[in-house]
């Protein structure tokens, strides 16, 4: 490769330099209206396009940071670092698959002020991608909260009828969590002396010290998962948000509360981290449990798949802190399977919302008797949504909690219980949407997917059937990566005690387990 | 004493002060012998070219020295100073041109006495003695208590002018008061020599009476709670371009002199201090955060948010470390940028019922006028905090040197008052983005243009062009300090 060296950069930056060009085309009729789309269309495509090749050179031996650039920049705090491991190898390449997406989709559904949408796409898909590529503390805030602005607006001037009260409530939950965050990236400063991940992921923080911090992330991370109970911003901007910011939102800005607490949690932190994952496990298992039974009875579509999201990212939590290879890697699948899933299911509702203009789940019913492809697409996604085995949606679940079983028993047999409630209300939002005798009058000249959504949501089918069938891909990407972060864990805390209950009798448990300590 | 002007060259150092009351003086002379009316504009016009002239020379020349006995000195950090005050003048006056006649200020007095007090401004950040210090800061406030009440048919700008000059010269007095007292307890009027005078004797009650009031009457000038009482009403009372020139240069010269005097001087107490500024920096974080919210005049506004910035500017000099300085002194030149920035976006909407004044009339900007409503919400979101806007980095030197300090409860404090600041800035991009239009704006002025492009570009690509080189010139500027 002859820009192998800045190929991050590259892709970080194509789309930003694709904002920048639609700045300049001002007119407002349709042609340019079209030229702005196409514009985003060939920009995200090369940018995905690239994201594979970064993902076709990228070693998935070598548990280290890959396609590393490292520049110092201002003063002596904040330096230019790129770089992706098998952490964020895949979450990069999710990002770029998700935007032509977003992109299509708001072809038919987006008519007011066009330019402006897609250039706050193109900036914010930057933002996202520079926030999991970068190898600098300072960096990736800067990524993380620029997110923000881009984010906020899209929510405010394209979102539904109480877009404003919406977008408020997501600012302000998340610069709240992440200005604590930003402190405590400082205190990290002054304590290794820089803001290079690399080096920082080496420094051992005193465990006084470790605690605060932990808290500090926490506060953000946690808000931008979002865990139970800080999840209130979520339904409201999901309700709110246009199609495209509610697939971005979910797909995508979710996983930089998880990315986070596997980049900078669990590896910088590990003694707070241990000392504070039963904290985690109870949040979990009340995210699962809870928002599962919130998820039953809401009455608008896109609150419902909301909800789940809350109930899925618990499993991700619970993986992480685990601190098991199987938690671990469960939890990263977990994440880029509901950003695949979640997305889908979004801009399924989209689909329909674009006919009737309505979210209310009482609206429809029916459905398949006139559109009987968007049935099919609708159900392999709550499928996958419910986590039935061969759908991508099962891999992480189940990992998650074969991980976290061998910490915690009773964390799992809580979380189990979700796995059942998010079956009951992914399927009962299915039978009263697709099943059921068509008797509306607004439903009886509903017209099936056109091709531009089946084009968008088809290959969406197949990544979700393909990585259930077959995760290895994702697995043996993240696998290096994830041994050598929780083996670095495990030597500062110690290995999870074998289970008793999970060890036979007669059966000795594993010599080399040495006790938790 | 034997003068240390022996020759003409000697003094160097200072030539840019004298030239600049010179040019005032020349162009005073030139207004009373031609007619005055018609040349205005030509006159701002001169004034501008003097005013960029003399920052690109001050940028560029190094004459750094001691002048007049002790009594003046052009250090690294003076220049820096000294370069944005120029530059701040210089985009004040650019500003008033389109909009100066129906504010009432279009008087060939108006860009004299602009010059005027940035002579004032640059002997405050070159003082290197109580009696210098006093003497700029009273030249620069008497030439600002004239221009606050130019507009002399306007009731409000009257009012502003009059409270302006009182609570002004309140603060003087309480400065004058302070520095008498450091002077009966140490002995000395010279900076540099008060802190050898502390070192040397002990920490007396009087002294500390002293630095408190010293420091009280400067926290007037920039306005930090709770001798801010006079912000808002004379920022919304005087003219707009008035108000434009009070947020930034002023604010520069006050902010450089605090540091100078409290780093100089009062280094031996440094626990001393540190307490006061601390105080006003919480408090002012606090109070304008809160107290913003309720605004809808946009001058109002934005006096309460100068309140506010001063506030965290303060907390990298809490830190009382050369890294505190560097990063104030990062704070306020991007915190001048978003101001001029602001207003150049305030002064270009202009309905037919006159300039804007409220946020209300900002409602649907967003289409109205998609690049003034771009730069203002650009400067809104910078003056956040958001990255990778240029105020971020502002807010993340002074709050690095407060953690290096391990002043965590102001950093806490600080940062939670600026999610709560978030709320009223937000406020003006909900406006003029999710609102839909209802007033038809004029034109807008070539020179605003330039001036909005320019501060939204320097804010956008902050971390890509100035970034760096800034960074190393504070760094510098604050070491000449320490």
């Amino acid at each position: 490769m002859i820009f192998a060296n800045s190929l991050l950069s590259v892709i970080t930056f194509l789309p930003l330099i694709g904002a920048i060009f639609l700045l300049f085309i001002t007119g407002r009729d349709e042609a340019s209206e079209n030229l702005v789309r196409w514009i985003a269309l060939v920009v995200t495509t090369v940018t995905f396009l690239l994201s594979l090749v970064l993902w076709a050179n990228f070693d998935p031996s070598k548990p280290g940071f890959q396609f590393v650039e490292n520049y110092e920049w201002i003063g002596s705090s904040i330096g230019y670092r790129m770089g992706v491991d098998g952490i964020s190898v895949l979450f990069v390449v999710l990002t770029a698959l998700l935007m032509p997406i977003c992109v299509i989709a708001s072809w038919g559904s987006v008519h007011n002020r066009v330019r402006e949408y897609l250039l706050f796409f193109l900036i914010l898909e930057t933002l996202m991608i520079g926030a999991f590529a970068t190898l600098d503390l300072a960096m990736f805030y800067v990524f993380f909260e620029g997110t923000l602005i881009p984010m906020f607006l899209i929510i405010g001037i394209w979102g539904g009828a109480r877009r404003i009260q919406a977008s408020y409530k997501f600012f302000f939950y998340t610069f709240t969590g992440s200005v604590l965050m930003l402190l405590a990236i400082m205190a990290m400063y002054w304590q290794g002396g820089t803001t290079d991940i690399s080096k920082l992921l080496t420094v051992k923080f005193p465990a006084g010290m470790q605690s605060w911090l932990w808290i500090a992330f926490f506060a953000s991370f946690a808000v931008k998962m979002p865990m139970w109970p800080f999840h209130r911003w979520l339904p409201e901007a999901h309700v709110e948000a246009p199609t495209g910011g509610s697939v971005i939102l979910a797909a995508i800005l979710l996983k930089f509360g998880g990315y986070g607490f596997l980049r900078f949690s669990l590896p910088m932190f590990p003694i707070a981290s241990h000392e504070f994952a039963n904290f985690i496990f109870v949040l979990s298992v009340a995210a699962i449990i809870l928002t599962s039974l919130v998820a039953l009875v809401q009455t608008d579509m896109k609150k419902l798949i909301a909800y789940s999201s809350v109930a899925h990212m618990g499993f991700v939590t619970m993986g992480i802190f685990a601190g098991t290879e199987n938690g671990v890697q469960g939890a990263i699948f977990q994440m880029l399977s509901h950003g695949l899933v979640s997305g889908a299911l979004f801009l399924c509702v989209g689909v329909v919302y674009d006919r009737l203009h309505t979210r209310e789940i009482a609206a429809y019913g029916g459905l398949v008797h006139r559109m009987p492809l968007y049935a099919f697409v609708f159900m392999v996604f709550t499928m996958a949504n419910v986590g039935l085995p061969g759908t991508s949606g099962f891999i992480g679940e189940f990992l998650t909690m074969i991980g976290t079983f061998q910490v915690s028993t009773w964390t799992v047999f809580g979380a189990a219980f979700g796995v059942i409630f998010s079956a009951a209300y992914a399927l009962w939002l299915y039978r009263r949407v697709v099943f059921g005798q068509l008797t509306k009058d607004t439903l009886k000249d509903i017209m099936d997917m056109n091709w531009r959504e089946g084009l968008i949501l088809i290959p969406l089918v197949v990544l979700v059937i393909f990585f259930g069938f077959y995760p290895a891909p994702i697995l043996n990407a993240t696998a290096a990566s994830t041994k050598a972060l929780v083996a670095q864990y495990e030597a500062t805390v110690g290995q999870p005690a074998p289970i008793a209950m999970a060890a036979p009798a007669g059966s000795t448990p594993a010599p080399a387990a040495e006790p938790a300590k | 004493m034997a003068s240390d002007l022996q020759s003409l060259s000697a003094l160097g150092p200072v030539l840019p002060e004298i030239l600049l009351a010179l040019a005032a003086i020349v162009l005073l002379l030139a207004a009373v012998i031609w007619n005055k009316r018609d040349h205005t504009v030509l006159l701002s016009g001169i004034a501008i070219a003097v005013l960029a002239v003399l920052a690109i020379w001050v940028a560029t020349q190094s004459t750094a020295g001691v002048l007049f006995n002790g009594g003046f000195i052009n250090d690294g950090f003076a220049r820096f100073m000294k370069v944005l005050i120029l530059a701040g003048s210089a985009f004040a006056l650019l500003m008033s041109l389109s909009s100066a006649r129906e504010n009432g200020i279009a008087k060939f007095e108006y860009s004299i006495l602009v010059l005027l007090s940035t002579v004032g401004m640059m002997m405050m950040v070159s003082a290197n003695d109580l009696m210098t210090l006093y003497v700029g800061l009273e030249l620069q406030s008497l030439a600002l208590y004239v221009v606050a009440a130019m507009n002399r048919e306007n009731a409000k700008a009257t009012e502003a002018g009059l409270k302006y000059f009182v609570l002004g010269a309140l603060s003087s007095g309480m400065l004058l008061y302070g520095a008498s007292l450091v002077y009966g307890f140490t002995g000395q009027t010279q900076l540099d020599q008060i802190a050898q005078a502390i070192t040397a004797g002990s920490r007396s009650l009087g002294l500390v009476f002293g630095v408190v009031f010293l420091l009280a009457g400067i926290a007037f000038k920039i306005a930090a709670v709770p001798f801010h009482m006079w912000t808002p009403d004379v920022y919304e009372g005087a003219p707009t371009p008035v108000t434009a020139f009070f947020a930034t240069a002023p604010k520069v010269a006050a902010m450089a002199l605090f540091i100078r005097i409290v780093t100089v001087s009062f280094q031996p107490v440094v626990h001393d201090w540190q307490q006061i500024v601390i105080f006003l920096s919480i408090a002012s974080m606090v109070l304008a955060s809160f107290a913003a919210i309720g605004q809808n005049n946009l001058k109002r506004l934005i006096a309460y948010s100068s309140i506010g910035h001063m506030g965290f500017a303060l907390v990298g000099l809490s830190a009382g470390t050369a890294n505190g300085v560097e990063g104030v002194t990062i704070y306020i030149a991007i915190y001048m940028v978003m101001t001029i920035g602001f207003f150049a976006c305030v002064l270009s909407l202009r309905t037919e019922n006159g300039p804007v004044e409220t946020i209300s009339d900002l409602a649907g900007l967003g289409q109205a006028r998609p690049f003034v409503a771009g730069i203002m919400a650009v400067m809104m979101f910078s003056l956040i905090g958001l990255p990778p806007l240029g105020g971020f980095f502002a807010k993340w030197q002074v709050f690095l040197a407060a953690i290096e300090a391990h002043l965590f409860v102001l950093a806490v404090i600080g940062m939670l008052a600026s999610a709560v600041s978030a709320f009223y800035y937000l406020r003006v991009v909900k406006v003029m983005y999710f609102d839909e239009p209802t007033l038809k704006f004029a034109a807008v002025p070539g020179e605003l243009n330039f001036t909005m492009a320019l501060s939204g570009f320097l804010i956008v690509t902050y971390y890509l062009t100035v970034g760096s080189p800034l960074s190393a010139l504070a760094h510098s500027a604050a070491g000449s300090l320490f």
